[in-house]
């Protein structure tokens, strides 16, 4: 059984995921927005971190604790965004956009294993985990979209 | 002059009524000293312009001056009686500090010069940046206080004539929340309720709403029903101990910021009681089951954590809501304004949706408007929505505005929600916006964090056009300043909270060289040669009844359809309910009284957001979760505050309104009798709060936060321990000393937080921490805060404020009386 693999890389992605959250909060202060918002959002990362480490034993898994997120190692988003403030507040909405896909899409396949396994505690995990993530994903996009027309005309 | 004292009594007497009676007339009136209604020339048709509730009225004229005004007796909205605030405000357009001539800066001072020169200066401006960096360059923000007609018109100029998407108002700190909640639950803004619904409710609930003092006359109706047989049972959920909560069968008074954790409470002893309507629900709504399964998390005892109340009140709460046969609930600032403001405010609509309490004699909602004139921007598309409560998103609306307008339609931004008033000043403080037009609003002072606003508005980068009545901080640091007309001196149509339209005349010349900001929007288009698609010129209206005309074309069709109104109506008829068109001539009282929303997809004004993130949703997901065009029951869970008392700041810091003032007081500081009953700035502690930090009535002290300080006097009041309030009202323009901030300001908003609703864009300002430091003994004066109103003493003797004869005092920029 391979659960206990998704498990573990969803526990890597989402403390991967808060911690990039509390960077792009940090790095935006004047973005009030995003920096209020991202700030929210890593905490519903932190709580689906602590939710898996309270379900991943049953599957032999021992996951580390948040606080050691592995670095996400994404590198550069767009060209240009060291030395430009506008376009590293889009790269950063970029990145927290796709890194939360990746994780709405390990969610969703996770909520695949624990119906096929039917582990109730599990499908229970997912399903209030599971749409965090995309609204996640909706946030980063709605705030692309309503920014970048400024940015990208400027 | 009226029997009582409108200052001491501002609620004045008793007129008791039962459910179902008509609310008995009592006309208010006041006029100038000397003056008998028998030597008035002419009484000129007007409603209040200094609160949202839309008191009509005439307005008294003698030899061409504005002498007093009296309430109509024959009004829905009033039925006669009048705000303090509009039996004395009247005096400030009298003010020999009005501003008269057009202003420009030379030399780093603003000097008097002519029309043709100031506005030659903003126009060059004006098509610079247009052809250097495009309409996105370009800034407005306007106000809660002009007319229809002159938002329309500015909506026309900028989405339309200009094209930029950098238009919004300061409906945004008042009404934003309020459009939003309505548009998230039913589909579309427009009040779903009317204030006739206070006549026949059995429960009136108001969240965060301190009617005394924010619809003096509306709270009068409730006072007359509360005096007569049957009286309704009042559900008051506020921090201040208000005159409301002094009323109020229950009074609930949470920690500020956590009004979506009680509310979900409240909805989840709603639920497991069954006081649910089951068929209005399955009928008429979506989204039920997941309020349900989200509430199930919220009992009472655990919402008592949150909130720090007893879990047994929030049973009653819910209980008295549960056994209302006809609720009506209102919501105010406690809520738009404080954390998860639109979230809580959507739960409100829920507890109506549930119980199928919408539509019928006093089941209804009714999300306020802080401001006289708050509705049209909305409906005319200056505060960041699109005309006639079209979706931006939906191509459709934007190709039908752009017919009624007749444009192409890509000339109308429709690439994103139009801008916000606080990403406006953030595009300003980034300088990626060089011009911004402030009309009749006052940034400077009304908005979070002045310091950082200071400095925005002041940056040399940044062109800045004002347009006022009066020099105001923000007027101080113009580029141009243009002398505005205002109520009284102009014609035009206004619309209050209940849908009620108003038209309000011109009673008198303006002074000197001060003209109608209608006409002042029109000049810019013609001197910008902004041209229709058939080559006319555009706007293609040129005064008050030809633009109200073009307006009733851009709204026709829409929920808020004025097709059925004209100024001759308006005139002989008095206040009338919007929609009115030829199916409805008589206008309509009630929203939704079918069951029916302006919800389907092709119908709805937005597609709706996430209640806590505040992205917005697609048109392909709102298909999928609303193809019926129902009701949208949305729940949302508890999300704390971003700024939380702490040891460095252990206070929560709320702001807001008293009673006798408006804004920021431009007007109701020049009106002797509102000075005098609220003279200067002062902070409310609770008496155990004050003791701990040997504190007594009028002491001196310091309110601080991590932005900046206030120094006032404290009244110790029955506030909730813990929270301190400071009204928002004081600014520097009648202390001599504009730059304050720093060291001991008298704004409020020194103090606040740059933070806002994720969903309505409106800043939060009732949820920041603060410290308080005694600032050694006074010397025995209690604050000047009211003790008629919310502010009311506790544990001193303090003179009742009240009003006093107008002899022998000076008032500022008023001379003497």
């Amino acid at each position: 059984m391979r659960i206990g693999v998704a498990l573990r890389e969803l526990h890597r992605s989402e403390s991967a995921l808060s911690a990039e959250f509390l960077r792009v909060a940090g790095r935006h202060p004047q973005e009030h927005e995003v920096r209020h918002v991202a700030g929210d959002l890593a905490a519903w990362s932190r709580d689906h971190v602590l939710t898996i480490a309270g379900i991943a034993p049953r599957y032999g898994v021992e996951p580390d604790g948040p606080g050691s997120p592995e670095p996400s190692g994404e590198g550069r988003e767009l060209p240009g965004e060291e030395s430009d403030a506008d376009l590293l507040l889009l790269a950063d909405l970029r990145r927290l956009y796709r890194m939360s896909a990746g994780v709405a899409l390990d969610w969703d396949l996770l909520g695949q294993g624990a119906r096929v396994v039917g582990d109730s505690g599990l499908i229970e995990v997912t399903r209030r985990c599971a749409p965090r993530s995309v609204r996640r994903m909706r946030w980063a996009r709605g705030m692309l979209r309503a920014l970048s027309p400024q940015i990208l005309a400027g | 002059m009226p029997s009582r004292d409108p200052i001491a009594e501002p609620w004045g007497t008793r007129t008791p009524y039962g459910p179902g009676d008509p609310w008995p007339a009592r006309v208010d009136l006041h006029l100038a000293e000397g003056v008998e209604p028998d030597q008035v020339d002419r009484w000129v048709r007007s409603a209040s312009l200094l609160h949202s509730n839309g008191d009509a009225m005439d307005i008294a004229v003698k030899d061409g001056r504005i002498v007093g005004v009296r309430g109509r007796a024959e009004d829905r909205v009033n039925r006669g009686r009048l705000d303090p605030k509009d039996l004395y405000g009247w005096q400030a357009g009298h003010s020999p500090d009005r501003l008269t001539r057009p202003l420009v800066r030379r030399g780093g001072e603003l000097v008097e010069t002519d029309w043709d020169t100031a506005m030659d200066l903003v126009v060059e401006r004006s098509r610079g940046l247009l052809d250097e960096r495009g309409p996105s360059a370009l800034g407005f923000y306007t106000s809660g206080q002009l007319f229809l007609e002159e938002y329309h018109t500015l909506a026309a100029l900028c989405h339309g004539a200009i094209g930029t998407n950098h238009l919004d108002g300061n409906t945004r700190l008042c009404t934003a929340t309020a459009a939003a909640a309505l548009k998230e639950s039913f589909g579309c803004d427009g009040q779903p309720g009317s204030y006739a619904d206070i006549d026949h409710a059995d429960v009136i609930a108001l969240y965060g709403h301190n009617m005394a003092e924010t619809q003096a006359v509306l709270w009068t109706r409730v006072l007359d029903r509360l005096a007569g047989p049957n009286p309704p049972r009042l559900l008051c959920v506020d921090p201040r101990p208000t005159p409301v909560a002094r009323e109020a069968a229950l009074h609930l008074a949470p920690r500020p910021g956590t009004n979506v954790a009680l509310m979900n409470a409240i909805l989840h002893e709603l639920i497991r009681t069954d006081r649910v309507d089951h068929a209005y629900v399955e009928a008429h709504t979506v989204g039920y089951g997941e309020l349900v399964r989200l509430t199930a998390d919220y009992p009472p005892e655990r919402a008592a954590e949150i909130c720090d109340l007893p879990a047994q009140g929030i049973r009653e709460a819910a209980a008295l809501l549960g056994g209302a046969e006809r609720l009506l609930s209102t919501v105010l600032q406690g809520f738009y304004q404080s954390n998860q403001a639109t979230a809580a405010a959507v739960q409100v609509n829920n507890v109506h949706l549930l119980r199928g309490m919408l539509g019928r004699p006093g089941a209804g909602v009714l999300q306020m408007n802080g401001q006289p004139t708050a509705e049209n921007t909305r409906e005319c598309g200056a505060d960041g929505d699109m005309t006639g409560f079209r979706n931006w998103n939906n191509d459709r609306h934007v190709a039908d505005l752009a017919a009624a307008w007749n444009l192409d339609p890509a000339r109308i931004p429709h690439y994103a929600p139009p801008t916000h008033a606080m990403q406006i000043m953030r595009y300003a403080e980034k300088g990626s916006i060089r011009f911004l037009w402030v009309s009749a609003t006052n940034p400077a002072v009304s908005l979070p964090e002045l310091r950082r606003i200071r400095e925005v508005l002041a940056h040399r980068d940044l062109f800045l056009v004002v347009q006022d009545v009066f020099m105001t901080e923000t007027a101080e640091l113009a580029d141009v300043v243009l002398p505005a007309a205002t109520w009284g001196e102009k014609t035009g149509t206004f619309t209050n909270s209940d849908r009620t339209v108003h038209l309000s005349e011109k009673a008198v010349e303006p002074p000197g060289q001060a003209r109608p900001d209608l006409d002042i929007f029109l000049d810019y288009a013609r001197r910008m040669g902004f041209r229709d698609r058939d080559g006319r010129p555009f706007p293609q209206w040129h005064d008050p009844a030809s633009a109200f005309e073009a307006w009733k074309r851009a709204g026709a069709g829409r929920p808020c359809d004025y097709s059925g109104l004209t100024y001759d109506l308006l005139r002989d008829a008095g206040g009338i309910q919007w929609p009115c068109d030829a199916d409805r001539p008589e206008g309509t009282e009630r929203l939704y009284a079918d069951g029916r929303f302006w919800a389907s997809p092709e119908e709805c004004e937005s597609y709706g957001r996430d209640l806590v993130t505040g992205a917005p949703l697609e048109e392909a997901e709102y298909r999928a979760a609303n193809p019926g065009g129902l009701a949208m029951i949305k729940a949302a869970e508890y999300v704390a505050p971003h700024e939380e008392p702490s040891g460095e700041y252990p206070f929560t810091l709320i702001t807001g309104r008293t009673l006798y003032h408006f804004h920021t007081r431009t007007k109701t500081a020049r009106a002797p009798e509102l000075q005098r009953a609220a003279p200067e700035v002062w902070v409310e502690v609770s008496a155990s709060d004050a003791r701990e930090a040997g504190i007594a009535e009028g002491d001196p002290v310091e309110v601080r936060s991590a932005r900046g300080a206030v120094v006032a006097r404290a009244r110790v009041s029955g506030i909730r321990p813990g929270v301190l309030f400071v009204p928002f009202h004081y600014g520097y323009w009648d202390t001599g000393a504009p730059d304050a901030g720093g060291a001991g300001g008298r704004a409020a908003n020194e103090l606040s937080a740059t933070d806002w609703d994720p969903v309505s864009k409106q800043p939060l300002y009732k949820t920041a921490a603060a410290r308080l430091r005694a600032l050694g003994p006074g010397d025995g004066r209690p604050s000047p805060a009211p003790t008629t109103t919310a502010s009311a003493p506790v544990g001193a003797e303090v003179a009742r404020t009240r009003g006093e004869p107008d002899t022998r005092e000076t008032y500022p920029g008023g001379g003497t009386r």
